[in-house]
């Protein structure tokens, strides 16, 4: 990390250019800041009263947010874990997530063959469970291989020559995919029985499908697992160690190496997996499809506090929220033809404010905090 | 055979020839310091010696075994663990947790508990904090954490960078009393020290570093009786 400059005080200035260029850049921010605000807050309260929107449309939308910011969520994980461990952004994550969508769907169209997604719920949860494991084990495999090639060989070279080489990778990755099985669209294996509401007495007032119960419940119970195997474990501890200062772990006798390609390798399982909860809830996948999604989950791993792992999780959460409810509720009232177009819109402008206000994000800790 | 011989290390950073040529040995049972003034290359001796860094010359060996091609992480299973400069906790960590991850190697849970039951013993104040996480702990706190951690493995040589270094006094006297204790367990050390006057009451030999080089290497009385040595390090005229 570079040392903090010394702030530069108004006296210290001298510029009659400069002063003004501050004033106009400190007008603009606050100028924004309350534009923000006044969408979020009129455009909230417009939408409210004119009640246009029954509770089921709005409970639907938050139950949606909550899918796709499990989705956000796991991908999250990957970016925010990788740069806790090597202060790095892994530009490729959003590929390794693509692959894992893939392996899920080749996976996929094959037990489809079989007729195990369609015989029963149960077959097609356990069909299913081995899409998940499949794309976990692809997207691990593909993330080490790339690690091993792409990163380990340029570790100690600037951040900026590793940034570079993932987007390498990134674009490798895409155009292997691409050169593989061609630039269309690949349609997901149908599971009929996910398409069915949850009809269960107290859970029907949440108009659940039975898709919304997996995607939350696994995403739900893979990163509680993710937590536990961080906090609590002896190899998660040493990753946490790694983390902070990699000499000292290797003086108390912990091989970096292997902290990092097992940090690599769960946060690319997590990805994989989120790419078949993806491929199943958006039903059409195809080489390109990784990167907006990575992106997203860069905003919320950003959001959350970049190296922080809760931080992350909430971070997807709230994404998804504010893309899912966020159109309807801030934009419908204020008159915006067909909000929900304009979904990327906030999610990107989260991205742009959390980095202008509050770099560290939600939960993390100063930037500026010296480590080794 | 010596359980530790340095023999002609040459280290670089880049183009800065930083060790230039320095042998040494411990004996096993011994407490050897390494004094020298600030730059002497003490740490860059000991970070040679543990394999953070790679000489471009030389060889370090433990009862004769080369450990050129060992793997720094390798050497707390050989029975070497350093305490590094400026302590190094783990900050984010509980205090348990960085004991845990000193006893990193060790597979044995009644083992680890055990040992961390002695570190408690050797420094109370820990036991009271083991919740805690260390960032929040003084400096002497965390200097007495690093030397639990580092005891967790049970070395058989122990690598002590600046122990005292920023302590206060009382502190300072603490630390040297826990490494006579440390040593009288059976552990071998080798010592790096400003704190020359001290280092060398408490260790039977010594080697003065200059610029990359041993300077001088005698036993602990000659070298702290020695004129020259109190000119430069204890601060006599
Ligand atoms: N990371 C580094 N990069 C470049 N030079 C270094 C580095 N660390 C130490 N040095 C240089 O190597 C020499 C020895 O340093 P060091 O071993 O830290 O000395 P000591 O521990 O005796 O104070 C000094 O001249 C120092 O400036
Ligand atoms: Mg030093």
């Amino acid at each position: 990390m570079t040392p903090m400059q010394t702030p530069t005080t108004w006296a210290e200035r001298t510029g009659l250019t400069e002063r003004l260029l501050d004033i106009g850049i400190a007008v603009f921010l606050w100028a924004f800041r309350i534009i923000v605000l006044f969408v979020v807050v009129v455009g909230s309260l417009l939408t409210l009263a004119r009640g246009r929107y029954s509770i089921e449309v709005w409970i639907d939308l938050i139950v949606g947010g909550l899918s796709l910011g499990a989705i956000y969520a796991l991908i999250a994980l990957g970016y925010t874990m990788v740069y806790g461990i090597l202060r790095m952004i892994n530009f490729a994550h959003g590929e390794i997530f693509m692959v894992g969508a893939f392996a899920g769907f080749f996976t996929g169209v094959y037990l489809a063959g079989t007729g195990l997604l369609t015989a029963s719920p149960l077959s097609a949860v356990v069909g299913i469970a081995i899409m998940i494991l499949m794309a976990m084990a692809v997207a691990a495999l593909v993330a080490l291989i790339a690690e091993r090639i792409a990163y380990r060989p340029l570790r100690n070279a600037p951040r900026l020559v590793l940034l570079i080489s993932a987007i390498g990778v990134s674009f490798f990755l895409q155009y292997t995919v691409r050169g593989l099985f061609g630039p269309g669209i690949y349609a997901y294996p149908s599971v009929p029985f996910l398409a069915e509401p949850v009809d269960l007495p107290l859970l029907s007032i949440l108009r659940l499908k039975w898709l919304d119960v997996l995607v939350i419940g696994s995403a739900i119970g893979m990163m509680l697992a993710l937590y536990l195997f961080v906090m609590r474990s002896r190899a998660g501890t040493a990753i946490r160690a790694v983390s902070e200062d990699k000499a000292t772990a290797a003086l108390m006798g912990i091989d970096v190496n292997r902290a990092i390609v097992t940090t690599f390798a769960i946060g690319a399982a997590m990805a994989g997996a989120a790419g078949v909860l993806y491929g199943l809830m958006f039903r059409q996948i195809f080489f390109f499809s990784g990167f907006v999604p990575g992106i997203k989950a860069f905003t919320a791993a950003v959001l959350g506090g970049i190296g922080n792992i809760p931080g992350a999780m909430v971070g997807g959460f709230l994404l998804g929220e504010l893309e899912s409810v966020g159109p309807t509720l801030f934009l419908d009232g204020l008159g915006v033809p067909s909000p929900n177009q304009l979904k990327d819109v906030i999610a990107f402008t989260i991205l742009v404010l959390v980095l202008i206000f509050r770099p560290q994000g939600i939960m993390g800790e100063r930037l500026s905090r010296s480590r080794a | 055979m010596a359980l530790l011989e340095v023999e002609d290390l040459h280290t670089y950073y880049g183009n800065i020839h930083a060790l230039k040529g320095i042998s040494l040995t411990v004996e096993e049972g011994e407490i050897v310091t390494l004094i020298g003034t600030n730059g002497a290359g003490k740490t860059t001796t000991l970070n040679t010696i543990s394999r953070l860094l790679t000489p471009r010359q030389g060889t370090v060996r433990l009862e004769g075994q080369d450990l050129s091609h060992v793997p720094a992480h390798r050497l707390v299973t050989m029975g070497i663990v350093q305490v590094p400069e400026g302590r190094r906790v783990f900050a984010r960590l509980t205090v348990e947790e960085n004991l845990r991850m000193g006893a990193f190697t060790i597979k044995d849970k009644a083992v680890i508990d055990e040992g961390i039951e002695r570190g408690y013993t050797m420094f109370p104040r820990l036991k009271e904090r083991s919740k805690q996480v260390s960032g929040t702990l003084s400096g002497g706190e965390q200097q007495m954490l690093a030397m639990a951690r580092a005891l967790m493995a049970k070395p058989r040589l122990l690598l002590l960078d600046e122990p005292s270094m920023g302590l206060a006094p009382t502190l300072v006297e603490f630390i040297f009393e826990t490494i006579t204790s440390i040593h009288a367990e059976g552990v071998s050390i080798l010592l790096v020290e400003q704190n020359a006057l001290q280092a060398l009451a408490v260790a039977s030999r010594g080697y003065v570093l200059q610029t990359g080089k041993v300077l001088m290497a005698d036993t602990a009385a000659a070298l702290a009786a020695n004129e020259d040595v109190r000119r430069a390090y204890l601060g006599e005229i």
